[in-house]
């Protein structure tokens, strides 16, 4: 057992008071959750302290909130590396997700977001005619494929954080697109036209995304909501040739703000960093699938290679490599966690790998195993 | 569109409590019919305890499988205390249920000639596992979702609204529920023709245990004070690989994939058990198994208490794809690399088999009040459930009830229906936020409660042990009536709630201890030390449970419908 300090912001509607910070000391296993720190904060201290939570095991979806800044759920986030990320007192801070207007406490208005975007995708399967006797046969790569925006659980914790919300509140915003994309890549669905096309007009809609990365760091279930929606607008443009209407704007205006936020280089480092400063073997199947963004972006110059994307010492060459294989397919290959898991045995991952193996710094085993966190 | 016929009160034809899988396909089933109809639940839907289920559901949709097939052993695994005529009527129909709901949208996993392909499960003579990775619930309490988001304009939805009390008329029929809007504080009456019940099931009445914290029995318990007897509360399963820290489930698809279970001396110990099926045995024979190696000295793990569960022989690539989800929780919450060493697991709390009696289209013997889903006892898992087999319970029944209840209300006119109950209810809030700091915390008394069941209503039971529970109990039903809140807002008020639930708990737990009492004999997940045989002659009937006006449970019992398959020994 160990002693672990909380601080949780508090916020009471109905005393007509300004919301404040709330300390409480629980003891628990350093492995234990954040969440059941809260609980016991909650049985033994003061009952009134509100929070969702149901599962306890990271499926439900209720415990979205804040740890130290950073959005997630709490009962998926363990006691000894919020103490970790906390600041200098060793206070781990709760608060509410954000985005989203506070009810009380740790409990934030998710229908008034969250849910009336994902109401605004056609949020149901519109099945070919004509539906068979039995099972529509498909493909298994493809059920399996879409399975990873299937895994969403609606927890809103990339919705706390995104960028592109923050700007413009009304961005459909990355769980609304990531179940767009479990439509997209149903091949059982009926309308994937018609979603992109009424998603890709909407100035709102898959162009509205500046590529920020936050909603693939916050999801605790892999969806990488980012991944998702440059899947939609690939398809988009190369099966529909529907045609990017938002011109890039926002993303200026958001990318402007993200560059005073957190200084010129971190969206570049996000790519390597966001999973532990190495490639990650998390990070391996989406940083391939999000080459192409940062292609893009290196065309329009917001990176410089050399200075922003690469640091001098992780191998430009290699990382050349893994574009020139990603990019010399013949076949798009969506990767995802299902499909590659973390094995680099896997077909189509292999070259890949392989040439990752040379881009990566040195330490880290291809299939990425040992570098893996708790 | 709902009805308004007495000024501001909602009425409905159909009122379904709880958004699980087994609401959720009601309400579908019951809007189809062009009724109109609400859906409640304490939780946001897709908060709903089936979002756990992980390994999937079964039906006998491979050509060369058979229903029959599918009926006989999930009546072997009820140890014949299943209703023949129900278990015929959820394997039959679970084919084209299982068909309906990939045409809905889930995304079922495929075999390379792109069917769905099949898993192993336990207690099962092939595979019929249907499954979406071990995110399986999920997948279908989503796709359901999206069913509901798809037709809000004939589903109303109260999300967030937990029911306190079913309304039940002078003439004895249930005709609405009280429910309180947790954002606000409001209490409100909802009239209704037909009441559906599909709360779930209350595995929170033991500590530790699978099931969600929202699991408190609150549907079990409400049926009970309304009048409606419970049939089968004894038969508790207890899951044979749960995390021995937290109670977190893995799931039977693990073993279904072809995981090996392990004592202290590195043997299969199913061997002695269950010699053909070894690992894939019934839930409770495995339990049982387990918890015998334990308790003569060849558990592992720091206080022997535990069992390995050693998924290493399945090819990792297989785990990571199908067992994704119980990969996390080795890893986030055992600290446990599943693909390169064993777990250690332990017999846990998981199912109740037991709930509200009703018959083969979801009516219990209370007048419009229906029951779906792990609140109801059809009852088509007997003595013991099945693996997979609950989400098929849900749905099949869940729909069944939601057509009858829908048949039912569109044949007669709405009943009036008085605020009396309401006022009951504000009482009864009034008087909880109004008690005095001296009483224990609520938390107290759950986790008292929950060590005391899970200490004697587990896997062994006994006369005595049972006998003690029971007292603790009833004493913890007295201290449960000043057990006093923080919390003294409206808004968003769970300390209030939690008090409720409590309630409710006790209610559940002692028609647990009180069923098991009577049952002298072991069958099923009841496993008596003082009674160790099962004894047709006299225990093949069901023991249900009612209050009938007084606070005492009163016993009484029912026929087994036996169909085709008469009772015969059970080996694995
Ligand atoms: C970890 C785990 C894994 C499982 N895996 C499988 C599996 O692989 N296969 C299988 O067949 N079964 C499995 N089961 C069992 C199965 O998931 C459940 O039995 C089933 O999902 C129950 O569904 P339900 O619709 O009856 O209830 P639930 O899904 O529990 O829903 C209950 C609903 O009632 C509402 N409610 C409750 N009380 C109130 C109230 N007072 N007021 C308003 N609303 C209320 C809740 O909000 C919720 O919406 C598993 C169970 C667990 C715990
Ligand atoms: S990547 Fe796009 S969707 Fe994701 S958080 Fe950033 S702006 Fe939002
Ligand atoms: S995409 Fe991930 S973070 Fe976003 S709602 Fe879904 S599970 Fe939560
Ligand atoms: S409590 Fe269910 S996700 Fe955290």
């Amino acid at each position: 057992m160990a002693e672990f300090k909380l601080k949780i912001r508090r916020y009471d509607p109905e005393a007509g008071a300004a919301p404040y910070w709330d300390e409480h000391t629980v003891d628990l296993e350093p492995h234990r959750s954040v969440l059941e720190g809260i609980l016991q904060a909650r049985n033994e201290n003061d009952g009134s302290i509100g929070v969702r939570c149901s599962c306890r095991s990271a499926i439900c979806g209720s415990c979205g909130v804040r740890v130290n800044g950073k959005p997630g759920l709490a009962c998926h986030t363990h006691l000894d590396d919020a103490l970790a990320s906390a600041g200098e007192d060793g206070v781990i801070e709760v608060e509410p997700m954000g985005n989203m207007p506070i009810i009380k406490d740790l409990i934030v208005d998710m229908d008034a977001v969250h849910w009336k975007k994902i109401q605004r995708v056609t949020p149901w399967l519109i099945g070919k005619e004509p539906v068979p006797e039995r099972e529509y046969i498909v493909s298994r790569e493809s059920m399996i494929d879409v399975t990873q925006s299937m895994a969403c659980i609606q927890c809103g914790a990339c919705v706390s954080d995104c960028l592109s919300m923050e700007v413009d509140p009304l961005f459909v915003g990355p769980a609304a697109l990531a179940k767009t994309y479990r439509f997209v890549g149903d091949p059982r669905d009926a309308a994937h036209e018609q979603r992109l096309k009424d998603l890709g007009e909407d100035k709102h809609g898959i162009y509205d995304c500046t590529h920020c990365f936050k909603c693939i760091e916050a999801c605790p279930k892999g969806v990488a909501p980012m991944n998702q929606i440059m899947r939609l607008r690939r398809i988009a443009g190369n099966d529909f040739h529907i045609k990017d209407r938002n011109n890039g704007e926002r993303h200026e205006a958001a990318f402007v703000k993200n560059i005073e936020k957190n200084g010129i280089l971190h969206e570049a480092d996000l790519l390597p960093d966001s999973y532990g400063g190495k490639f990650h073997p998390r990070a391996v199947p989406e940083l391939i699938s999000s080459l192409p963004i940062v292609m893009t972006a290196l065309l329009r110059r917001k990176m410089t290679p050399g200075k922003a994307l690469l640091h001098p010492h992780k191998a430009p060459d290699g990382v050349k490599r893994i574009f020139e294989v990603v990019e010399g397919r013949d076949e798009r290959n969506e990767f995802n966690l299902y499909i590659s898991g973390t094995d680099a045995n896997n077909e189509g991952t292999a070259e890949v790998a392989e040439a990752i193996e040379t881009a990566e710094p040195a330490g880290v085993a291809p299939d990425g195993t040992e570098g893996s966190s708790a | 569109m709902k009805h308004d016929p007495i000024g501001a009160m909602p009425a409905y034809d159909v009122l379904i409590i709880g958004a699980g899988l087994a609401g959720q396909r009601a309400a579908i089933a019951a809007a189809k019919t062009g009724a109109t109809v609400a859906i409640l639940s304490k939780v946001h839907p897709v908060r709903s305890h089936s979002v756990a289920a992980a390994g999937g559901i079964n039906a006998a949709i491979n050509p060369t499988d058979d229903w029959r097939s599918h009926a006989y052993d999930t009546i072997k695994g009820s140890d014949f205390l299943g209703d023949q005529d129900a278990i015929e009527i959820m394997c039959r129909e679970a084919p084209a249920e299982v068909m309906w709901l990939e045409h809905a949208g889930v995304t079922f996993h495929r075999n390379e000639k792109g069917e769905m392909d099949l898993r192993a499960f336990g207690g099962a003579s092939m595979k019929r596992t249907a499954y979406v990775a071990d995110i399986t619930g999920q997948a279908l309490l989503h796709v359901l979702y999206e069913q509901l988001m798809k037709n809000h304009e004939v589903i109303d939805r109260f999300e967030e609204w937990f029911v306190t009390s079913l309304i039940v008329s002078e003439e004895g029929e249930c005709v609405g529920a009280v429910a309180r809007e947790i954002r606000s504080g409001k209490i409100e009456t909802f009239a209704a023709k037909s009441v559906i019940l599909a709360s779930g099931g209350a595995g929170q009445c033991f500590s530790p245990t699978t099931n969600a914290l929202i699991c408190t029995g609150d549907g079990i318990a409400q049926a009970y004070q309304a009048g409606a007897p419970l049939m089968d509360m004894e038969m508790i399963q207890y899951h044979p690989t749960t995390l021995a820290e937290n109670g977190f489930l893995i799931t039977e698809g693990a073993r279904g994939e072809g995981a090996h279970l392990l004592n202290s001396e590195g043997e299969r110990f199913m061997e002695k058990y269950a010699p053909n099926k070894m690992e894939l045995a019934s839930r409770d024979v495995v339990s049982r198994a387990e918890q015998t190696e334990i308790l003569e000295g060849r558990g592992v793990g720091p206080d022997k208490q535990g069992i390995y569960l050693d998924i290493t022989v399945v090819p990792r690539k297989r785990t990571l794809e199908a067992l994704r989800e119980i990969v996390n929780i080795g890893k986030d919450f055992a600290g446990v690399d599943i693909t390169r060493e064993p777990i250690v697991i332990q017999p846990g709390m998981h199912y109740i088999m037991g709930g509200v009696k009703t018959d083969i289209h979801g009516a219990t013997p209370l007048p419009g009040l229906y029951a779906a889903g792990e609140v109801a006892c059809v009852s088509v898992h007997g003595g013991n459930r099945l693996g997979a087999n609950s989400l098929l319970d849900t749905l099949i029944f869940g729909r069944r009830s939601g057509e009858h209840a829908a048949e039912r209300a569109l044949a007669m006119n709405m009943p009036t229906v008085s605020d009396e109950q309401l006022g009951k209810d504000r009482e009864m809030i009034a008087e909880i936020l109004a008690r005095p700091k001296t009483g224990r915390r609520v938390s107290e008394i759950k986790q008292e409660l929950g060590t005391t069941m899970n200490r004697y209503a587990a896997v062994y039971r006994d006369e005595a042990g049972l006998q003690s529970a029971h007292e603790i109990i009833r004493r913890l039903k007295e201290e449960a009536k000043t057990a006093y809140v923080d919390d003294k807002g409206a808004v968003f008020n769970q300390d209030v709630l939690g008090a409720v639930e409590l309630d409710y708990m006790l209610d559940c737990s002692e028609a647990i201890v009180v069923a098991s009492l009577e049952r002298k004999e072991s069958r099923g997940a009841q496993f008596r030390t003082d009674f160790p045989e099962r004894n047709d002659a006299e225990w093949l009937k069901h023991i249900d449970v009612s209050r009938n006006g007084g606070d005492e449970p009163k016993i009484s019992y029912s026929d087994v419908t036996i169909t085709d398959w008469q009772p015969e020994a059970r080996t694995y």
